[in-house]
């Protein structure tokens, strides 16, 4: 089977994230870059889905800067196949991104496309729903397991995801409110992960030396024939209201005197 | 005149609490665009929860029938769409839960409308407020498409008041598009306890517990209150999934959130820091949930908590 995967250069979750003086955006100089972590989870399913299904391939995608090179080449590094950079600098809105993955999607026909339920920059978790509505396909979104990350299954590299007998269907677990729903969605399918899918690998040092001659190929959004113009712009961004400076209590008739007298919460 | 169509979410005839913040953003939506607002209840029991909301709206629409027993992204956003255009909808409103986020972007791709997510704040017809980078950012947004889509995170907006008069309920000929999507099973976490977005108190333990969350427990059933976790928490397995409170899970604000064995990182306050009173309970005392905290207790939680729990009781 064929899976398209997409992964996204963000600020590292590490990094001390600040807003800019003029509110235009938040300062990226100083920032670190890397892979949206929910996408290295998408990665990972891929993989363990490959290997599990041979023969198959999995393709890595990002829409970005020449800079998202980096982030494709550590999917490689993981062990994707190949890669494909979309290049566009500057912001898009998720309409835009879903729009040209559309288009990446119907020129590389993949059985799954594999994705972050958010991306940890903007933290939309839009991208893949809109995705699957364009393609007219089905979507499993915020695909987890019953099995937990310390469980056999997971420590042998079992994929979370369960391909049907005949390959055309897949039954995902997703997390949503009050409990884990399980869908069985036809392939091509659409399925956006959540943080308890897996626990993505790192790459070995040899796999980094060989993702470096993998190829990544690179498209032109004008050549897509996809309209770039936002439909959600962001006009203005601020840093959040600070909560002003608590206190430190003793002990705990202390706090509870607190929260009794002043508070007035218990 | 502008038609604000708010899709509610129901289970088994029960309004979510959810929908009633939604239903205050749309309100104050509808104060800035002068639109009217509907209702509309999709899936078993549409009917019967449409009693409840329309003590708050003047119209609430219904769709009920084969193809609608379970909340599919692509049947519902459908049935949404199908809705929003027979209404001449010009916004569609809808309360960022599992459920709004799965189904929201869908219905805005279907009506070529632009979504803004999980929204904070209502500042013009067109302009929302949004976190983004864990809430390091507040980003106004501006939706430019004629038609727009806007989940809201509940906890930003009160729950709104019934009207003076109850609305009318109708029936929408709406039939299901053909599913891509099966609905196989759900493994429901059952709880006796509030649940975790609506209670009034949050008990949060994080990997300080070590997985024993009998003294977060004890607490929270003498407080009546839901329990909640960090993501170290829920990956090790020691609570389920939906109990994670943070960026990338529940956006909780009670009235009183305490904080054990939690060191306080940017995406658990992500999901916290709204919260009326924050306690932490914590052992080292330079762990960064204490920036946060209105009120710190350095102290070991396993000695700390009991106590706690019972000065909690002798209150009563
Ligand atoms: C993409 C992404 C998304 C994420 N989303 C979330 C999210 O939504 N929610 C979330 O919570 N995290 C999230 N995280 C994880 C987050 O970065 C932290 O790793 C996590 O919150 C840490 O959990 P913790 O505070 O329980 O554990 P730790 O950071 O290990 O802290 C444990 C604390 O317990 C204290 N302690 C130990 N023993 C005791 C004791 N006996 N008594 C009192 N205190 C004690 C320690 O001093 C320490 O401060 C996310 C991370 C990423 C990368
Ligand atoms: N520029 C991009 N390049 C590649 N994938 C992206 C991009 N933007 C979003 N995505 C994918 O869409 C998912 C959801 O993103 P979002 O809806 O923007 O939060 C991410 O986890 C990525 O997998």
């Amino acid at each position: 089977m064929k899976i398209l995967v997409t992964v996204k250069r963000v600020e590292d979750y590490e990094s001390k994230i600040k807003v800019k003086p003029d509110n235009s955006w938040i300062v990226t100089e100083g920032v670190n870059y890397r892979a949206n972590p929910f996408d290295e989870i998408a990665v990972e399913e891929a993989l363990r889905l490959r290997d599990t299904n041979m023969p198959s391939e999995v393709v890595a995608v990002s829409i970005g800067s020449a800079s998202a090179q980096a982030e494709i080449r550590s999917a490689l590094a993981m062990g994707a196949d190949r890669g494909i950079l979309v290049k566009h600098d500057g912001f898009l809105d998720s309409d835009a991104v879903a729009r040209l993955l559309q288009k990446v999607v119907e020129k590389e026909k993949p059985d799954l496309v594999l994705m972050g339920k958010q991306a940890v920059d903007v933290d939309d978790n839009v991208a893949g729903q809109m995705l699957a509505e364009y393609l007219g396909w089905g979507q499993v979104t915020f695909a987890s397991k019953k099995e937990a990350l310390e469980s056999p299954e997971e420590k042998a590299k079992k994929p979370g995801l369960k391909l049907g007998a005949d390959k055309k269907s897949m039954q995902a677990a997703r997390e949503v409110d009050g409990g884990l729903e399980v869908l069985e969605v036809q392939l091509p399918a659409i399925v956006t992960v959540d943080l308890r899918l897996n626990v993505p690998r790192y790459a070995s040092l040899p796999n980094i030396m060989k993702a470096k001659k993998k190829p990544i190929e690179e498209l032109l959004p004008a050549a897509l024939g996809v309209d770039l113009s936002q439909k959600v712009k962001v006009v203005r961004v601020e840093a959040p209201p600070a909560r002003a400076a608590g206190i430190k209590v003793a002990d705990v008739p202390a706090l509870v005197k607190k929260l009794h007298e002043e508070a007035k919460v218990i | 005149m502008a038609t604000i169509l708010l899709v509610a979410e129901q289970a088994q005839g029960h309004l979510k609490k959810a929908t009633l913040s939604a239903l205050t953003a749309a309100q104050q939506l509808a104060q800035k665009n002068g639109g009217q607002i509907q209702g509309l209840l999709i899936g078993p029991g549409a009917a019967k929860s449409a009693q409840d909301l329309a003590a708050y709206v003047g119209t609430v629409l219904t769709v009920e029938g084969a193809g609608f027993e379970h909340a599919l992204a692509e049947v519902h956003a459908a049935a949404v769409a199908e809705a929003a255009k027979k209404v001449g909808a010009s916004d569609v409103v809808i309360a960022a839960t599992a459920y709004g986020k799965d189904v929201a972007p869908r219905i805005a791709a279907k009506l070529g409308a632009g979504v803004a997510s999980d929204v904070l704040a209502v500042v013009s017809a067109n302009q929302f407020k949004r976190a983004m980078w864990a809430g390091n950012a507040i980003a106004t947004v501006e939706v430019a498409t004629p038609v727009k889509v806007i989940s809201v995170r509940a906890t930003e907006f009160a729950a709104a008041q019934k009207a003076g008069s109850a609305g009318s309920v109708q029936t929408l000929g709406v039939a299901a598009p053909p599913a891509k999507t099966k609905f196989v099973e759900f493994n429901e976490v059952k709880s006796a306890r509030p649940e975790l977005t609506e209670a009034s108190v949050v008990v949060s333990g994080g990997r300080g517990t070590k997985g024993d969350f009998k003294p977060i427990e004890a607490l929270a059933d003498v407080l009546n209150a839901a329990v909640g976790a960090s993501r170290a928490v829920v990956d090790a397995g020691w609570q389920p999934n939906d109990l994670q409170v943070g960026q990338t899970g529940k956006v909780v604000a009670p009235k009183l959130y305490i904080a054990a064995g939690i060191s306080g990182a940017i995406q658990h306050l992500a999901g916290m820091k709204g919260s009326k009173t924050i306690v932490a309970v914590n052992k080292d005392p330079e762990a960064p949930i204490f920036q946060v905290a209105d009120y710190g207790l350095v102290a070991d939680l396993f000695k700390a908590l009991p106590e706690l729990t019972e000065e909690v009781k002798k209150l009563k």
